[in-house]
C-alpha cells in the first residue's frame, strides 16, 4: 500500500499527488515512470515520476483525469492508500554529452513529464528554454516550477487566452529562426505534438528526444503491449524507453495502437460517471 | 487384491460445447469413491519407478496407499512432505512424461492416474485446515526473486528448514505463470492462492511490486543481510516473428493476451482491464501457451480460432490432453503452415494473415524434423486478431544489473549442478536457467537449489 501524503489540484482535470514510496524515491531518475493500480479490480496504468525527494522518501505523480482509472485515482484523498505502485521503471533519460543549450517542450499534462527533464538539465548547468503549450489559460499547470528551472519560459495557448497564441511548434520555429542554437530538443506531450516537433527540428538536424506513451500492462518487458517501431526495429517502450530518438519513431503506428481500446475506455468512463459517480461499490 | 481394470477411472469434465464459452474449470475432479477405485489400481511396487519420474520426488505409492484406506488427509500430508503445490501439479504437470510415464500399469494399459489422485487429495483439503506448523526459525535470511513455481518451491523448502525467507515479486500478485499464464479453466486462481497462503503459514514473506533490477538490485538485497539469493525469474520476454504487420492493432503476444485475461481478469465485467472480443483469431505456435491462448479466445466468443503451426500434429510440443480439449472445444488446427505477413486494413487493424505451406524434412541433430517452405503456396486466412505464441526468453533486467552473473547466448543464467550461478551465494533455477520449460521442472530446480543453499550456508 502506498499512502497519498499530499494532493493538489493543478487545474480542473490535472491532479498532483505526493506518495510515500521510499524505495522508488531512492532510485528514481528523470525520464522514469511508475505503474499504479488503485485497488483489487483496477487496471495497471503507467505514470511518469514528476519529482522525487530521496530524503523524505516520496515521489510525485501528476495525472490528467481522462478515463475511469485516473478518475478513480483523482477521487482518492490525502491519507488514502493506493494498492500498488511499481517502479522506477524504464531507462532514465540520456541527454547526451556536451549540451550547452536545450529546448524542453511540454504539451498539456505532458508538462508534468517535461518539468523533471528541464530540472535535470538545469541542474547539469544547461541553458534551458521551456516551451509549454496548453489549449487555453484555465489549464496551465506548473508555471512557477517550470520558470524556476528555465532560462526562458514560453507559454503558448491554442486560443491565445494566455501567453503566445498558437502551438508549441510555432514558438519553437520562431526561436530556431531567431538563432537559438539548441543542442537537443526534448518533446513530451500528445503523440501528434511530438510528431510535429520532430517535423520542425528535422530540417536543422537538431537531436530530438521524445517520451513515448503507448499502452502498457506490466511495464517490465514481459508482454510487448507497449511495443513501438523505432528505426525500423521493434522496441518495448517500458524497458528500452520510454525515451527515443524522435526522428526514428513511427508515430502513426503509435497513434493507431493507442486508439485500440478507445470504445472500451469511453464506455467504462461513461459507466463510472453515470452510475457511481466514481465510486466502485456504490 | 488390486483393481486390475486396464483403463483409468474416468473423470468428470464439463461438456465441451458448454465449457468452450465459460472460464470454469474443465475437469471437475474425482469423487472420493472414484479416487479410492483409482488408487486401488496401484500395485505398490517396491522399486517405485513412478517416484523416479517425479522431479520433486513425491512418495507416490505411499500417498496412494493412504487414499486406498480413505485417509485423504494422511495422503495430503505425504504429498506435501516434498511438494508444496499439489493442487497445481496434479492439474498442470505433463504426467505422461513423468510419474505416469514410468508407471508399471502403463505397460499393458493406462497408468495409474497419479496426477488426478494428487489433485483429489489437495482439493479434499480445500475447506479443511491443514495443520501447517511454522518451523522454528534459525534467524538466517534468504531472498527469493520471483514467485513462480521455482521460487515458491525453493522458498517452501528453505522455510521448512527454518530459514527466514523473503520472496520479491515484480507483479502485484504472487504465483508467476500460475497466475498470469495458465488460465482459470485449467488452474483456478483461488487454488493457486490457497497454496501460496500455505507458504505464508510457513513464515515466508512475500513482497510484491518489487522489480529486482529496478526497485532493488541483487547486490542491494545481499547487502540487506540475506545470506543467499535464489533467482527464479522465469522466461517472460515474449518473442515475435519479425514479419511485416506485427505492429498492427490486434496483434498480441500470448503473454499480453493471457495476462489481461488471467491476471487482470479482463473477461470479468467488474474488472477495469479491457480485452477485445474478436471474431476470427489466429494463434501462431504449437505449445501449451498457444493452446491456452486459443481456448481463451474461444471463451471470449470468437467464431473461428485457428492454431497455425509450422510442423505437423505429431511434432506439437503441447500436451496431448490439451490439444484434445482444444479440438473438442472447436479450435481449428492449421498444420504445416507458417505466417509470412500480417495484413491490415486502412485503419491499421488486422484483417488477415498471409501464410505459406511447409514441408517436413528429416530429423536434425536435435531430433526435431526440419521444415521448409513450399514455393508459391502462399494464401491468406481472414482474421481480425493474431496472437504470437512462439516462445519466450529470459528477461535481461537482472543479468544486466548484476555484475558477475554470467548467461549463455540465449540469455539464460549459467549454473552448476547445485544451481549455483557464477556469483557467490546466488543460485538460480527454473525457466531463468533452462528457457521456457514446465512448471514441475521449475519446481524440481527450486528444490535442488534449496538443498544447495542450505549446505552452502551451513558451510559458511
Amino acid at each position: 500500500m502506498y499512502k497519498i501524503l499530499k494532493k493538489r489540484e493543478l487545474n480542473s482535470q490535472v491532479t498532483l499527488m505526493e506518495l510515500d514510496a521510499p524505495l522508488i524515491a531512492k532510485k528514481a531518475q528523470a525520464g522514469q515512470f511508475i505503474i499504479f493500480r488503485t485497488d483489487e479490480m483496477g487496471e495497471r496504468v503507467p505514470l511518469t515520476i514528476a519529482d522525487y525527494d530521496r530524503d523524505k522518501g516520496t515521489i510525485t505523480i501528476i495525472f490528467q483525469k481522462v478515463g475511469k482509472s485516473t478518475m478513480q485515482l483523482g477521487l482518492m484523498e490525502e491519507g488514502d492508500s493506493i494498492l500498488d505502485v511499481v517502479g522506477p521503471l524504464g531507462v532514465p533519460t540520456h541527454f547526451g554529452e556536451g549540451i550547452k543549450r536545450a529546448a524542453v517542450i511540454g504539451g498539456g499534462v505532458g508538462c508534468a513529464i517535461a518539468y523533471p527533464q528541464a530540472k535535470a538539465l538545469h541542474n547539469m548547468g544547461v541553458d534551458v528554454d521551456v516551451i509549454a503549450g496548453f489549449r487555453s489559460k484555465d489549464i496551465v499547470i506548473l508555471e512557477d516550477e517550470m520558470r524556476a528551472v528555465a532560462s526562458n519560459l514560453y507559454i503558448t495557448t491554442d486560443d491565445g487566452t494566455y501567453g503566445t497564441k498558437g502551438f508549441v511548434t510555432n514558438k519553437l520555429q520562431e526561436l530556431i529562426d531567431g538563432g537559438a542554437n539548441y543542442d537537443v530538443v526534448i518533446a513530451i506531450g500528445p503523440v501528434p505534438m511530438m510528431k510535429f516537433v520532430c517535423a520542425v527540428t528535422k530540417p536543422y538536424n537538431i537531436k530530438t528526444i521524445v517520451s513515448l506513451n503507448p499502452i502498457m500492462i506490466d511495464g517490465t518487458g514481459m508482454c510487448g503491449g507497449c511495443r513501438v517501431t523505432v528505426g525500423g526495429k521493434v522496441k518495448y517502450a517500458c524497458v528500452d524507453g520510454p525515451d527515443f530518438d524522435g526522428f526514428e519513431v513511427d508515430f502513426d503506428e503509435l497513434m493507431r495502437r493507442n486508439s485500440a481500446y478507445r470504445d472500451d475506455e469511453a464506455e467504462s468512463k461513461n459507466h463510472i460517471c453515470r452510475l457511481t459517480g466514481g465510486v466502485r461499490h456504490a | 487384491m488390486p483393481n486390475m481394470q486396464n483403463t483409468k477411472t474416468p473423470i468428470k469434465e464439463q461438456d465441451p460445447k458448454v465449457r468452450a464459452r465459460n472460464f470454469k474449470e474443465v475437469c471437475e475432479g474425482y469423487t472420493a469413491e472414484e479416487a479410492i477405485n483409482e488408487a486401488n489400481r496401484c500395485l505398490n511396487c517396491k522399486n517405485m519407478p513412478c517416484v523416479s519420474g517425479c522431479p520433486v520426488g513425491v512418495h507416490i505409492p505411499e500417498f496412494i496407499s493412504k487414499v486406498k484406506e480413505g485417509d485423504f488427509e494422511g495422503a495430503y500430508k505425504v504429498i506435501t512432505l516434498t511438494n508444496g503445490l499439489p493442487a497445481v501439479c496434479g492439474r498442470v504437470c505433463p504426467q505422461e512424461n513423468q510419474c505416469e510415464g514410468k508407471c508399471v500399469r502403463g505397460i499393458k494399459g493406462e497408468p495409474v492416474g497419479i496426477g488426478r489422485l494428487e489433485r483429489f487429495c489437495a482439493d479434499y483439503m480445500v475447506d479443511k485446515t491443514a495443520d501447517v506448523q511454522k518451523p522454528q526459525s534459525n534467524g538466517i535470511k534468504v531472498a527469493v526473486i520471483g514467485s513462480g513455481p521455482s521460487g515458491l518451491t525453493c522458498a517452501a523448502d528453505l522455510a521448512k528448514l527454518g530459514y527466514e525467507v523473503t520472496i520479491f515479486e515484480a507483479f502485484h500478485t504472487a504465483g508467476g505463470v500460475l497466475m498470469y499464464g495458465i488460465p482459470e479453466f485449467r488452474l483456478p486462481k483461488a487454488t493457486v492462492q490457497r497454496e501460496i497462503n500455505n507458504l505464508k503459514k510457513l513464515g515466508v514473506e512475500i513482497k510484491t511490486d518489487m522489480v529486482i533490477g529496478k526497485t532493488l538490485s541483487v547486490d542491494e538485497i545481499m547487502g540487506m543481510g540475506y545470506k543467499a539469493v535464489f533467482i527464479g525469474t522465469g522466461a517472460g520476454l515474449p518473442n515475435f516473428m519479425g514479419i511485416p504487420g506485427e505492429g498492427l492493432v490486434g496483434v498480441f503476444s500470448a503473454n499480453e493476451y493471457l495476462t489481461r485475461i488471467n491476471l487482470m481478469k479482463a473477461y470479468m465485467a467488474d474488472y477495469d482491464t479491457p480485452v477485445k472480443k474478436f471474431n476470427s483469431i489466429a494463434v501462431v505456435g504449437g505449445g501449451n501457451v498457444a493452446m491456452d491462448a486459443a481456448r481463451c479466445a474461444m471463451r471470449l466468443g470468437a467464431e473461428h480460432v485457428y492454431v497455425i503451426y509450422r510442423r505437423s500434429e505429431a511434432e506439437m510440443p503441447a500436451r496431448r490432453e490439451e490439444v484434445h480439449h482444444a479440438k473438442e472445444e472447436g479450435i481449428e488446427f492449421v498444420y504445416l503452415t507458417n505466417p509470412t505477413e500480417i495484413i491490415g486494413d486502412e485503419n491499421g487493424h488486422v484483417s488477415g494473415i498471409k501464410c505459406i505451406k511447409m514441408a517436413l524434412g528429416e530429423a536434425g541433430a536435435d531430433g526435431r524434423r526440419s521444415v521448409t517452405a513450399i514455393p508459391d503456396s502462399e494464401y491468406v486466412i481472414p482474421i481480425d486478431a493474431c496472437i504470437m505464441s512462439i516462445g519466450t526468453s529470459p528477461n535481461p533486467l537482472i543479468r544486466s544489473t548484476t555484475p558477475g552473473l554470467d548467461t549463455n547466448r540465449k540469455g539464460c543464467l549459467i549454473v552448476n549442478e547445485d544451481m549455483l550461478t557464477t556469483k557467490e551465494g546466488v543460485y538460480a533455477g527454473g525457466d531463468a536457467v533452462t528457457g521456457a520449460a514446465t512448471v514441475i521442472l521449475a519446481m524440481g530446480a527450486g528444490k535442488t537449489a534449496a538443498k544447495a543453499i542450505d549446505e552452502y550456508i551451513k558451510s559458511l
